[in-house]
């Protein structure tokens, strides 16, 4: 019974996610030590900024390339490491001259084993299975509801940027007719004080 | 005072835990005056648990030691509405809690401490961050321990939390999207209002600029 719950504290799939921002220019780097035989998943979206798209890599401790995507909006990667060590993923910015981005970055690594141990005396009873099943369904709802507030983040700064941009163009154009009409008939007032002896002249 | 007797496997449990709650995690490097901000969305009443650990590198040793008592780091959190809920010094190792009030962006800053320069020796700080957010805060090998429940018990409070979580999140969502078509509805607003405007500018500009200059070639008599 005791160490049941000494298990109990030791599985579960390790996992961080992060949102960052990464201004213009930069590079942000994060390492994770893995050991042989593990697998990993990193997804990442990039959230606000530009043209919402990012640099990614990922390289192993012999800085063997795993994964090289040039700008990306969103993607995921998986793989089984082959070595122990420490494992890089970088979100590089530098084709982006004055443009910061946000990126989200979920990194998931460990096999999917239960908060339970699975090698029990006796075999699961039917709630704890149902318990079970229901603990992953949940676990695929609270995913999916991150992957819908990320779109919906992306959306709504977009939605956001292009009210910011209508209304600073408007007002631009509003102001930039003002001075055009105006300077258009100041300009052909000014011709005709100049050249007023030679029009009258030829008429 | 009440003496408290604990079962020596709930001790034991609870000890392990202590031991094993930062295992290992991502890490990334810091500099010296550097500020690295995390940004978290969730929704309101929900905790958030992060553990940090701070490591320095050795030259003599060639790789990288935990860092030395005098070097902290200092964790700043700010609300949606930009006003700091959380701002701590802590050692170079820290445990940093916070439940959130208003929905929204909050954003994690830390950054190290350190004023005397040469400590870093041109190097940087590896800082190792672990951030969890509403349920998966939670402990459940405490919980068990401290309410006395059944393996059967302590499932179903997994999940129960989790459900929470997700109420939380989906209340959360619905505010959001009303913030989006807000923002959507009034930018169709002021497309068609300004349209109108500029329009009837334009109109006018046109209308001012034809008698003004009507009435000046009449005024040189060249009409």
């Amino acid at each position: 019974f005791c160490l049941l719950f000494q298990v109990l504290v030791v599985f579960g799939v390790f996992g961080t996610e992060l949102t960052f921002e990464l201004p213009d220019n930069d590079k942000q780097c994060f390492y994770e030590e893995l050991e042989k035989d593990v697998r990993f998943d990193i997804d990442f979206q990039v959230i606000s900024g530009g043209n919402y798209d990012v640099d990614c890599f990922v390289t192993d401790p012999q800085n063997n390339v795993l994964y090289n995507e040039r700008k990306k909006q969103y993607d995921s990667f998986s793989h089984t490491t082959a070595m122990k060590g420490d494992y890089k993923v970088c979100f590089s910015n530098e084709f982006s001259t004055f443009t910061h981005k946000t990126v989200y970055m979920e990194f998931r690594y460990g096999d999917e084993v239960p908060l339970m141990p699975i090698t029990r005396s006796t075999a699961l009873t039917q709630l704890e299975s149902s318990c079970v099943s229901i603990h992953e369904i949940l676990k695929v709802v609270a995913d999916s509801q991150t992957r819908y507030r990320l779109r919906e983040a992306h959306d709504r700064t977009k939605a956001e940027h292009l009210l910011e941009r209508v209304t600073y163009w408007s007002f631009g154009q509003t102001v930039m007719l003002f001075v055009i009409g105006i300077s258009q008939v100041m300009l052909l007032r000014s011709f005709f004080t100049e050249k007023k002896g030679s029009v009258a002249a030829t008429t | 005072m009440v003496s408290v007797k604990m079962h020596p496997c709930v001790l034991s449990v609870l000890l392990l835990n202590v031991f094993c709650s930062f295992v290992s995690s991502l890490y990334f490097h810091i500099g010296e005056t550097e500020k690295k901000c995390f940004i978290e969305e969730i929704p309101d009443e929900t905790m958030i648990i992060g553990n940090y650990r701070t490591q320095l590198y050795d030259k003599q040793a060639e790789e990288y030691l935990p860092a030395t008592q005098g070097l902290g780091m200092f964790v700043e959190v700010k609300d949606p509405d930009d006003k700091v809920i959380l701002s701590r010094q802590y050692g170079s190792e820290g445990r940093f809690t916070f439940t959130s009030h208003t929905p929204g962006e909050h954003q994690i800053c830390l950054h190290s401490n350190s004023s005397k320069f040469s400590l870093f020796a041109g190097g940087m700080l590896r800082v190792h961050l672990d951030i969890q957010v509403g349920e998966h805060a939670n402990n459940y090998a405490e919980i068990a321990a401290k309410d006395k429940l059944t393996e059967l018990q302590l499932r179903v409070r997994q999940l129960v939390e989790q459900v929470d979580q997700i109420q939380k999140e989906q209340n959360y969502q619905r505010y959001r999207e009303e913030r989006f078509r807000q923002t959507s509805e009034s930018t169709n607003q002021r497309v068609l209002w300004w349209s109108i405007v500029q329009t009837l500018i334009l109109v006018a500009i046109g209308i001012w600029q034809m008698r003004h200059l009507k009435s000046f070639f009449e005024a040189k008599k060249l009409v």
